[in-house]
């Protein structure tokens, strides 16, 4: 047996030799076929090939693709392109560089220090690259340059397209463009192709957050030059893909109301569906000139704005994190309700402070409220009353509430630089400060101060999910393509249709899939009713800035959110909060839902520094709630428009 | 005798293993990667993006599997060449359903962390598989008709499903492969000749079954100056672009006809084309000699390897490392119609680069246990 199986080994073994024999003499005569080949090209034909590839050779340029657009509801455009004038220039097609740039200088009156960094730029390209001289020419500059183009060879006059922005409304919302820098090659991908002169990018906003949908594809020409790089002639062009046009929620009319209203001051409004969370309106104040930076911001301007104290380049709605301050009463009071620990009736003495271990905590009112119930300590915005509730709450049940109606989480898919803010509990203290939960935190919690901090756009959130009778919505800054009803707006119909239906609240919330945040809606009507006292009621904390027009009736929560605790002495002295430091004084916050027969809509109004917010955000919110009414109609239609195309 | 030790040495300890890898092929394959990843910096425009990155990246993660891959007896890849085999048969099958379409072709696998090319693998499957089949069956049976049958149908499987992608590049590759192998265990010539007469009646009814494009480039090649901008661009800038290397070449990243982006796929098949026109008759030559060092080392082990195996295993792959190199370089400089066959090691590609390291593994292994007769 061994003896076949060696002799067989023997034999297999000589006959893959003898074959593999054969296999590496074929082997040798393709690499010698291989190596002559390319002795024939690189030698003997060289030169055929260098004349080839030197004088008459194929260019390609880059196109860059134009912009998707951002429209608003109604389709008008909030970031548009427009045409612009630029001049660039091609080295390789120009026999002097140097005397092109001086005479391109003195005809645009550029300055040497841009001479000169034109040149490094210059240096580091390749001589067939484009470079471009200057990017926004104004009409008479290009003009110049066409009358002078005969002595200028190599530089090419170019009409090209560029992001406008049509006011500074949308500056923080929608964001803005400027050119592609270093870091954004490394860090975004999808720029790979892209590298082309005159592309901008999305910084911020939409603009960052849709930028890849948005840059489209870019196209190429492709043509034959001579020698000395001049276009003989084209050969294959391809115009690239436009990029996607995006269309908004946002309302540019409303848009322009509130930045009007934030005129003046530091602060932000947003202004939500409260069926189904469309941001109709978002504003941070103050604002900048997107356009600035389309061509590259100037130093002057941007030291301006990052070294203003108010911050116009931080979008406040989404980015900016302050204490809730006593709109928060909402959902204390709802807690406490919800999880059977008060019962609304009961009564609470307020004298103007409460003294609990061994700490004295003050109501904001100085003299006391007297004897209240929960509604009027909402109406009135008591705090002595919710350190109570708060106290018997205790902090982790409240801070489950507050999570659930949105709270320390990010509201929108759409920013980058939208922040989570801050819902305290005893784990989380114990997590991220590594001490244990006091009760007098839980009191200071109770009424939105201490640890809590939240964006504008949560509280706008939560307002919307109190007012659409406690279900969950999910916010949305972009309109879906296949938009459809959602089911709480048919739910809502069906009820309109049927107001005695004999179907328990389950079954019609298990039937519409709806998503309930409360265990009895009662609880949740409770607070509105509340909201609606502070607003339309007599001693409510928004009574003087009301609506008196059924239709334009609002109900609202004020808010201030503390930045220094005032001393004894200050609190002693009644020091009015417009006469400490600007820095120091209070935040002013005014939630509120429209209108109250119907609710619609949920607003929120912050203003930085503003004091109380019955004095210094209500009235903002008034004003805009008008608008925002008015225009219902014209929503709707638009809305309905646009579900008849898609059904 | 060939050996310093006694012919029944094997290595037990890391350091003998270490001592019995082939200096010469190793370094040869470092250096390679060394150049591949000068290469692939120039394709990139000169600056270290994602592909160069990636491509570096790979070079060294495979490179160590390889080494990893030289440490394993050579008689475990000879016990699971058949599940190997099978495995990569049913990923193929797998591409047909669940694959990653691209540019009108599926050949990727979706595994989350990357995206695989089962049939870059099958170029070293079947190699395997087939040195594995010869090495069991007895060199009287060969020739027998049943014994031809199981091997035609093992190469027609993989060569179907590859074509179908499509893939004719290398479906093509791996056929060869199976050829060559199955040639070298001793099947008569009649029976190469009658399947070739079989082909040669059977290839135009097979050519109505190709792709337009396909179609397209075997016509652009057999007259590449009808089509000059369109399918026959390729070939001629590729062309123009050694051709103006010169005998020194125009120096690293001043490629201009490279940098002029007229080769679309200047990091993939045409990175020779790059190479060449960067670095001139002097460095191509250098390439080319560096590749058929690295074959005859290749081939030099499978002299001195005992097993059949290891025999038919090395000798496979040398040929078929041979032939993926004079394909891929034949059509660069116009020589065979573009099929997109990449260089290997040299193109970019993690799949190839896979194969191809994993394939150069079981040859080291071949060697550091060439007394080792495997049955």
């Amino acid at each position: 047996m061994l003896s076949f199986n060696s002799s067989n080994i023997i034999s297999k073994t000589k006959t893959i030799s003898r074959r593999m024999f054969l296999i590496t003499s074929f082997k040798t005569v393709v690499l010698l076929g291989i190596v002559g080949r390319l002795a024939s090209l690189q030698i003997s034909e060289s030169s055929k090939y260098r004349s080839l590839a030197d004088k008459n050779r194929f260019r390609e340029s880059k196109i860059a693709p134009p912009r998707g657009i951002i429209e608003d509801y109604f389709g008008n455009e909030i970031a548009s392109n427009t045409k612009i004038y630029q001049l660039h220039i091609n080295p390789e097609t120009t026999p002097d560089i140097d005397l092109l740039l001086f005479r391109i200088k003195n005809i645009l009156n550029l300055s040497n220090k841009k001479i000169i960094l034109l040149k490094k730029k210059i240096a580091k390209k390749k001589s067939w690259d484009t470079t471009i001289v200057s990017d926004n020419l104004t009409w008479s500059e290009f003009s110049r340059i066409n009358l002078f183009l005969h002595e200028l060879e190599g530089a090419h006059p170019i009409v090209s397209v560029a992001r406008f922005y049509k006011d500074n409304s949308s500056a923080h919302a929608i964001g803005y463009v400027s050119e592609i820098s270093k870091n954004d090659l490394k860090n975004k991908k999808y720029l790979k192709d892209l590298n082309i002169e005159g592309v901008e990018i999305g910084k911020t906003g939409l603009e960052s957050s849709l930028d890849e949908q948005m840059l489209g594809s870019p196209g190429y020409l492709r043509y034959e030059v001579n020698a000395y790089g001049k276009k003989i002639k084209q050969v294959a062009t391809s115009l690239g893909l436009k990029g996607k046009t995006f269309r908004t929620t946002l309302d540019q009319n409303i848009q322009n109301i509130s930045t009007e209203a934030l005129e003046g001051v530091s602060g932000a409004v947003c202004v939500m569906d409260i069926y189904n969370g469309d941001v109709i309106s978002m504003v941070s104040s103050p604002n900048f000139n997107p356009n600035s930076f389309v061509h590259g911001v100037n130093k002057d301007e941007w030291r301006g704005l990052t070294e203003d104290i108010n911050k116009p380049m931080l979008n406040k709605a989404v980015s900016g994190l302050y204490p809730p301050g006593s709109t928060i009463k909402t959902l204390t009071a709802l807690s406490a309700l919800e999880n059977d620990i008060f019962n609304p009736q009961q009564l609470i003495a307020c004298k103007g402070y409460i003294d609990l271990h061994g700490e004295r905590f003050h109501c904001w009112k100085k003299k006391g409220h007297g004897v209240l119930n929960m509604r009027s300590a909402i109406k009135r915005s008591c705090d002595i009353y919710f350190y109570e509730v708060a106290r018997k709450l205790g902090i982790d049940r409240l801070s489950k509430t507050a999570k659930k109606f949105g709270l320390g989480q990010k509201v929108l898919t759409n920013y980058n630089e939208e922040k989570a803010g801050t819902v305290p509990n005893t784990k989380w203290k114990l997590n991220q400060i590594g001490k244990n939960w006091y009760i007098g935190e839980t009191l200071h919690s109770g009424i939105g101060q201490g640890y809590f901090l939240s964006t504008p756009i949560q509280l706008c959130l939560m307002v919307a999910q109190i007012a659409n009778g406690g279900f969950k919505i999910k916010p949305r800054m972009l309109v879906d393509e296949n938009n459809k009803i959602n089911n709480l707006q048919k739910y809502l119909d069906y009820k309109k249709k049927n107001p005695d239906s004999p179907n328990s609240i389950e079954q019609q919330i298990f039937e519409f899939g709806l998503k309930p945040l409360f265990r009895n809606q009662e609880n949740v009507n409770f607070v509105k009713d509340a909201m609606f006292a502070a607003s339309n009621e007599a001693g409510g904390t928004s009574y003087r800035s009301r609506h008196k027009e059924k239709n334009f009736m609002f109900a609202g929560k004020t808010g201030s959110s503390q930045i220094k605790k005032f001393t004894a002495a200050q609190r002693e002295a009644e020091v009015k909060q417009a006469d400490i430091n600007y820095l120091e004084r209070d935040h002013a916050w005014f939630v509120a839902f429209a209108p109250v027969q119907d609710p619609k809509y949920a607003i929120s109004v912050l203003v930085e520094h503003g004091g109380s917010g019955s004095s210094a955000a209500a009235p903002l919110a008034k004003k805009i709630i008008k608008k925002v009414i008015e225009r219902h109609e014209l929503r709707t239609a638009q809305t309905n428009q646009q579900l008849g195309k898609n059904i | 005798m060939l050996y310093s030790r006694n012919s029944f040495h094997t290595p037990f300890t890391l350091r003998d293993k270490f001592f019995d890898l082939d200096f010469t092929l190793l370094l040869s394959i470092l250096l390679l990667g060394i150049i591949s990843m000068f290469a692939q910096y120039s394709s990139s425009g000169g600056q270290f993006d994602y592909h160069s990155k990636s491509h570096a990246i790979r070079f060294f993660v495979f490179f160590f599997f390889f080494l990893a891959i030289s440490f394993v007896n050579i008689r475990f890849w000879n016990d699971y060449s058949l599940l190997i085999f099978i495995s990569l048969i049913l990923l193929l099958v797998a591409v047909k359903f669940f694959g990653v379409q691209s540019q009108g072709s599926r050949r990727w696998i979706n595994l989350f962390v990357f995206n695989l090319q089962p049939s870059e693998l099958m170029k070293i499957g079947i190699i395997l598989f087939l040195s594995n089949y010869y090495h069991k069956i007895s060199s009287s049976d060969v020739n027998k008709f049943k014994y031809l049958l199981y091997p035609l149908i093992a190469l027609l499987i993989p060569f179907m499903l590859v074509l179908s992608q499509p893939d004719l590049g290398t479906a093509i590759l791996i056929l060869i492969s199976g050829v060559v192998i199955t040639w070298l265990s001793g099947v008569r010539w009649r029976i190469f000749a009658y399947l070739s007469g079989l082909f040669i009646v059977l290839a135009p009814i097979a050519i109505s079954f190709l792709k337009p494009y396909q179609k397209n480039r075997i016509l652009t090649f057999l007259n590449p100056d009808s089509d000059p901008l369109g399918a026959g661009y390729q070939i001629i800038q590729s062309k123009i672009a050694v051709g103006s290397g010169g005998l020194f070449g125009k120096g690293f990243l001043n490629g201009s006809q490279s940098y002029l982006n007229f080769l679309p796929e200047k990091h993939t098949d045409f990175i020779f084309t790059l190479y060449s026109e960067e670095f001139g008759f002097i460095g191509s030559i250098f390439m080319v000699l560096l590749y058929f060092l690295i074959t005859f080392r290749i081939t030099q082990i499978g002299n001195v390897t005992r097993s059949i195996f290891g025999k038919l295993y090395c000798y496979g792959f040398a040929t078929a490392f041979f032939v993926y190199v004079a394909v891929n370089m034949s059509m660069v400089l116009g020589l065979l119609p573009i099929v997109g066959a990449p260089l290997p090691i040299l193109s970019y590609g993690g799949s190839s680069m896979l194969a191809m390291m994993f394939g150069l593994g079981i040859v080291m292994s071949c060697n550091v246990y060439k007394t080792n007769t495997v049955s």
